[in-house]
């Protein structure tokens, strides 16, 4: 993605450099710390112009101190069938994580949902996201269990709204990226508990390292208007045939009379044909083999 | 090969980078183009190559390679290329006996499941063998095409697992390349073509695009190709300082389609 752009200008509160590195930090603690900070699903929706991939490997450097990395891809389906995959593959694994045994806190992140929505239907999968992410309410244990943050990555267009609603609903926390002139964007939408829903906006950049760099708004190009700093150009001015008018044709061209446009005069003059009218008239004199049928004058009815 | 969409995508047969796959999509207009580029230009990087073409025949992809500088029928004699002719084989099916799986063994099944006999095929096409064959660069799955696969009755999600087990051994394993033609839709509300297209462009490292003008037919230049990398995978600054949004206004011959007069290929960077 491109380096940021940072706009320095007329009408801009001046910071200095190191004020604003660290405002900038700081408002990225804030993004990513409350994506993290409610356990249960955080929810990336993406798209094939707008990818989460790099904003879930974000969130993942910053929530995870220690990572396992579980290796679904080489094999899902077991079709190697050389024993290395697990019996009932990624829906297996899932279950395996939801009894868990240390109390600490857990990140798991899921590359993607997507694959799992495909081969999964959506009740089986929405039911084990459930019991994942809801693993603090343990009945007969003592000691409090930290929450469960579960991350996982959507790509909207491969299902229906039937689906993707469903696991929205689950979702403690939703990020729709989208973006505009090459700058991404996270629409954030907060679901906490016992307050209404919250809505954030933030444009980003990903960093090589993964870290997150973020943006004061929509570049600028976006915000400056068609901003006519060219004239437009006449294309009649350079051409080697002539497209324009004299006066005198100007005058003859508006006096004509279409053939074929019915005026008024036009109307009169049908309707009051005048005797220097030539209407055409048939002659016809019939001779005795002629056999006149009124009926039937071209005599060709099969009757 | 096509050297000015060698400019374009900054790359030679030299250098041809490995672990990508790359996906062409044409919409309106006939992308086979893309893939006539793509075979000469790993035949020519001295790359095993394994082609699964489902569309046409071998004389046909061998006369339009003649055209761009390769002998398909030299190539295969040596062993650098792997030719599954699906025209021809797909009567074999059959025709005999049901001890051993056929790639296209899923054209038997009335309920298609998934496509494992195909990719056991492309395995074994590709696997490194003995010493003798090490000179090749690397492997490289190409083929041609994929929507026709739903026209015979197989899911999208049994295309996307295919070409997903491709990537595990082809590009990660073996570390080789994978190209891959499907066609858009487009108006057509196709579900299931539409599935596929965007479950392969997340996974894929290059998207080339091969339009029809938007302006209509017009005699001389069919159509623009325009190129999109995954930003997914796209964090190497090297890249993305080389690479300007740019479109190619590409004009073929009908060459290419009646595989008589040949490919002659304009192309006017704009």
């Amino acid at each position: 993605m491109p380096r940021p752009f940072h706009p320095e200008g007329a009408g801009q509160l001046s910071v200095t450099p190191s004020e604003s590195v660290r405002r900038g930090a700081e408002r990225e603690l804030e993004m990513l710390e409350s994506l993290l900070a409610l356990g249960g699903l955080v929810l990336l929706r993406d798209s094939v112009e707008w990818e989460g991939r790099s904003l879930l490997k974000a969130l993942i450097k910053k929530s995870a101190a220690w990572l396992v990395y579980h290796d679904l891809f080489r094999d899902p389906l077991n079709w190697s069938k050389t024993g290395e995959a697990l019996p009932e593959g990624p829906l297996g694994a899932l279950r395996a994580m939801c009894r868990r045994t240390n109390p600490g806190p857990v990140t798991i992140a899921l590359d993607s949902l997507s694959w799992l929505l495909l081969h999964l239907p959506c009740t089986t999968l929405c039911q084990t996201l459930h019991a994942l992410s809801h693993q603090d309410s343990c009945p007969g244990n003592s000691t409090p269990v930290e929450p469960v943050h579960v991350l996982g990555l959507l790509h909207e267009e491969l299902h229906g709204p039937g689906p993707v609603g469903a696991l929205s609903s689950l979702a403690q926390a939703e990020v729709t990226l989208s973006g505009a002139m090459g700058q991404a964007s996270a629409h954030i939408l907060y679901r906490r508990p016992r307050q209404r829903p919250t809505h954030q906006t933030q444009w980003f950049s990903i960093l090589p390292d993964f870290s997150l760099d973020l943006q004061r708004g929509p570049p600028l190009e976006l915000q400056r208007h068609a901003d006519p700093h060219t004239p437009p150009v006449d294309p009649t001015t350079q051409l080697t045939f002539n497209l324009h008018l004299s006066k005198e044709e100007k005058e003859a061209k508006d006096s004509l009379t279409l053939p074929f446009q019915f005026s008024s005069e036009k109307q009169q003059a049908l309707l009051r044909p005048g005797p220097s009218q030539a209407t055409s008239r048939i002659f016809y004199e019939p001779d005795a083999y002629d056999d006149l049928d009124q009926e039937d004058p071209d005599d060709d009815l099969d009757v | 090969m096509f050297p000015e969409l060698n400019h374009l995508l900054n790359t030679t047969p030299d250098r041809a980078e490995q672990g990508k796959l790359t996906l062409l999509c044409d919409a309106k207009t006939d992308g086979s183009f893309l893939v006539h580029h793509f075979l000469s230009f790993y035949l020519k990087a001295n790359c095993k190559v394994c082609f699964v073409a489902l569309i046409q025949s071998f004389s046909h992809y061998n006369i339009v390679g003649q055209k761009l500088g390769v002998s398909l029928t030299t190539a295969r004699e040596r062993g650098q290329l792997v030719f599954l002719e699906g025209l021809k084989s797909s009567v074999d099916v059959f025709f005999r006996s049901q001890e051993e799986p056929h790639p296209l063994q899923f054209l038997r099944e009335a309920n298609t499941g998934n496509l494992q006999p195909l990719f056991e095929f492309v395995r074994e096409a590709l696997k490194p063998g003995d010493n003798a064959e090490a000179a090749w660069r690397c492997p490289v799955l190409l083929v041609d095409d994929l929507s026709v696969l739903l026209s015979l009755g197989v899911g999208a999600v049994a295309v996307l697992d295919f070409i997903h087990y491709c990537r595990a051994t082809v590009c990660c394993e073996l570390k080789g390349n994978i190209v891959t033609l499907v066609h858009d839709s487009g108006d057509a509300e196709d579900e299931e073509n539409d599935v596929l297209l965007n479950g392969l462009s997340h996974q894929s490292h290059l998207i080339l695009r091969a339009e029809g003008l938007a302006t209509g037919f017009c005699r001389d230049v069919h159509g623009q190709v325009c190129r999109g990398w995954d930003l997914g995978v796209l964090l190497d600054s090297r890249l993305l300082a080389s690479v300007p949004d740019s479109r190619l206004h590409v004009g073929v011959l009908l060459g290419l389609r009646a595989c008589l007069v040949g490919a002659y290929l304009q192309m006017e960077v704009v």
